[in-house]
């Protein structure tokens, strides 16, 4: 770091944000660069799908710092422009206005920008939840109380339904699942959150592929599903998932795949490093390629590229994690530590699902690889250990068992 | 330094239990944070400032 380039963060955002600061507080006085292609400096986006979206929290309250936390991290911000392309042979950053950065160390943090089911457009009446635009958008149209049609059985969806419905709006929730989210909880949870979103009033339409959103006088009337029904809406929020933004790198020697191959240190290549959503990274023990979208991963993954670009490659070390994320429904808190997707079996450990308040392990080949609370903190961070561990199940908590589900 | 914590952004994602049970813990009810002591111990200053990098609502603050 004897140059004077210094450090360019693509992506404005919560994992580009982490990189600069961790630099910073590591005592790194080279220049330090965040390029957005969001006019804002880095927000929250958690609350968009909650507070935000519930009118609860006004805009500026998801700002992450304020302007004068800027300055004192002596950050120089590039806020409003995308990366176009990049040249890692030159080291040279190219902007959509035209403009060059030089680096010496490239940080991708440019995350993941929601999808549209096949063959659909968003406006007029139609939605995705990604930017705070877009949930400013969501919430004027809520404002009027439409037929609201969620496609896809996801957090985004879920969280969305949920705030939905307090506004007093009509909710349809479409997935291709028996319930929401069990493709990522299982089962037994899944059906616990179905059940009370019934109970709220959400209409689910399960097991159902939603393929065309339907528009007249460009306006969105409705969803057809794959069987030929159509469920009326006066607004669609489409919630089916996310894509890395690695378009920029075509052609730059950045190995891209389902976001930016890393390696195990975060590194890609060439002086250039990911972090947050974009990233995708083998696992230090399994070697099994990981990418994450949650709020914390993308913290901590801009503090490890951090400590790494100053480490030096030599002494980079691997980036571990017991990945966790919560979500807010009807007044419950979900919270999960590590992974739950792909697992064998849940076992509910604390509580009771029928009183919604309970822990649960999910073990997957004899070991635990993911523990979920439900309005039990203490209890799920003593079993946060357990997966860091990758504990051995049942013997970890031999007595434990109350329910057993294959699924 | 001199630890302040907002129960109102708090997000009760207890990651800075995790960092610094010393000094943070949580609300049994709803998981919001709860300052064990506004002044960093001797040792935990690294850990403390872990935690406030790393909270995922920007709810805890240090000030030399």
């Amino acid at each position: 770091m004897t140059t004077s380039s210094g450090v360019v963060v693509v992506g404005a955002s919560a994992a580009g944000l982490a990189a600069a600061e961790g630099l910073r507080r590591s005592g790194y006085d080279g220049p330090v660069t965040l390029v957005g292609d969001e006019p804002h400096p880095p927000y929250d986006r958690p609350p968009l799908s909650k507070q935000l979206l519930a009118g609860e929290w006004p805009p500026e309250r998801l700002s992450l710092r304020s302007a004068r936390d800027y300055t004192d991290l002596d950050l120089r911000l590039r806020l409003g422009v995308p990366a176009a392309s990049l040249r890692t042979s030159a080291h040279l950053l190219h902007l959509a206005d035209g403009s060059r950065l030089p680096y010496d160390t490239l940080v991708v943090a440019t995350g993941v920008r929601a999808r549209m089911p096949d063959g659909s457009a968003a406006g007029a009446g139609t939605h995705v939840l990604r930017t705070l635009e877009d949930a400013l958008a969501l919430r004027e149209e809520l404002s009027g109380h439409p037929r609201l049609v969620i496609v896809g059985g996801g957090f985004v969806g879920v969280e969305a339904a949920a705030v939905a419905r307090a506004l007093d709006c009509e909710v349809t929730l479409v997935t291709g699942g028996d319930a929401p989210l069990t493709d990522v909880l299982g089962e037994t949870v899944a059906q616990v959150l179905a059940e009370v979103h019934r109970e709220h009033g959400v209409r689910l339409v399960t097991g159902s592929r939603a393929v065309e959103v339907l528009r007249e006088r460009g306006r969105t009337v409705g969803v057809r599903l794959a069987t030929g029904r159509v469920v009326p809406a006066d607004a669609v929020l489409a919630g089916v998932g996310a894509r890395p933004n690695t378009e920029w790198l075509a052609g730059s020697g950045v190995p891209v795949g389902d976001g930016v191959d890393c390696d195990v240190c975060l590194y890609a290549g060439d002086d250039v490093w990911a972090a947050g959503d974009v990233a995708s990274w083998p696992d230090a023990v399994s070697g099994e390629r990981l990418r994450v979208e949650h709020r914390t991963n993308a913290t901590e993954q801009g503090q490890a590229v951090a400590r790494n670009i100053l480490a030096g490659r030599a002494s980079a070390t691997a980036f571990r994690t017991v990945p966790y994320f919560w979500s807010d429904q009807y007044g419950l808190r979900i919270q999960v530590y590590g992974r739950t997707r792909g697992a064998d079996a849940v076992h509910v450990v604390d509580g009771s699902t029928r009183q919604r308040r309970f822990t649960a392990v999910y073990v997957r080949d004899g070991h635990v690889v993911g523990a979920l609370g439900i309005g039990m903190f203490r209890p799920l961070r003593a079993l946060r250990e357990l997966v860091a561990a990758h504990a051995p199940w049942p013997a970890a908590h031999a007595e434990a068992a109350v329910l057993d589900r294959r699924g | 330094m001199h630890i302040t914590v907002n129960e109102e952004k708090c997000c009760g994602a207890g990651q800075c239990v995790l960092l610094a049970p010393d000094v943070f813990d949580q609300r049994d009810e709803d998981g919001i944070v709860v300052l064990l002591t506004p002044r960093v111990p001797a040792g935990q200053e690294a850990a403390v400032h872990e935690a406030v990098a790393v909270c995922p609502a920007a709810a805890i603050e240090v000030r030399a």
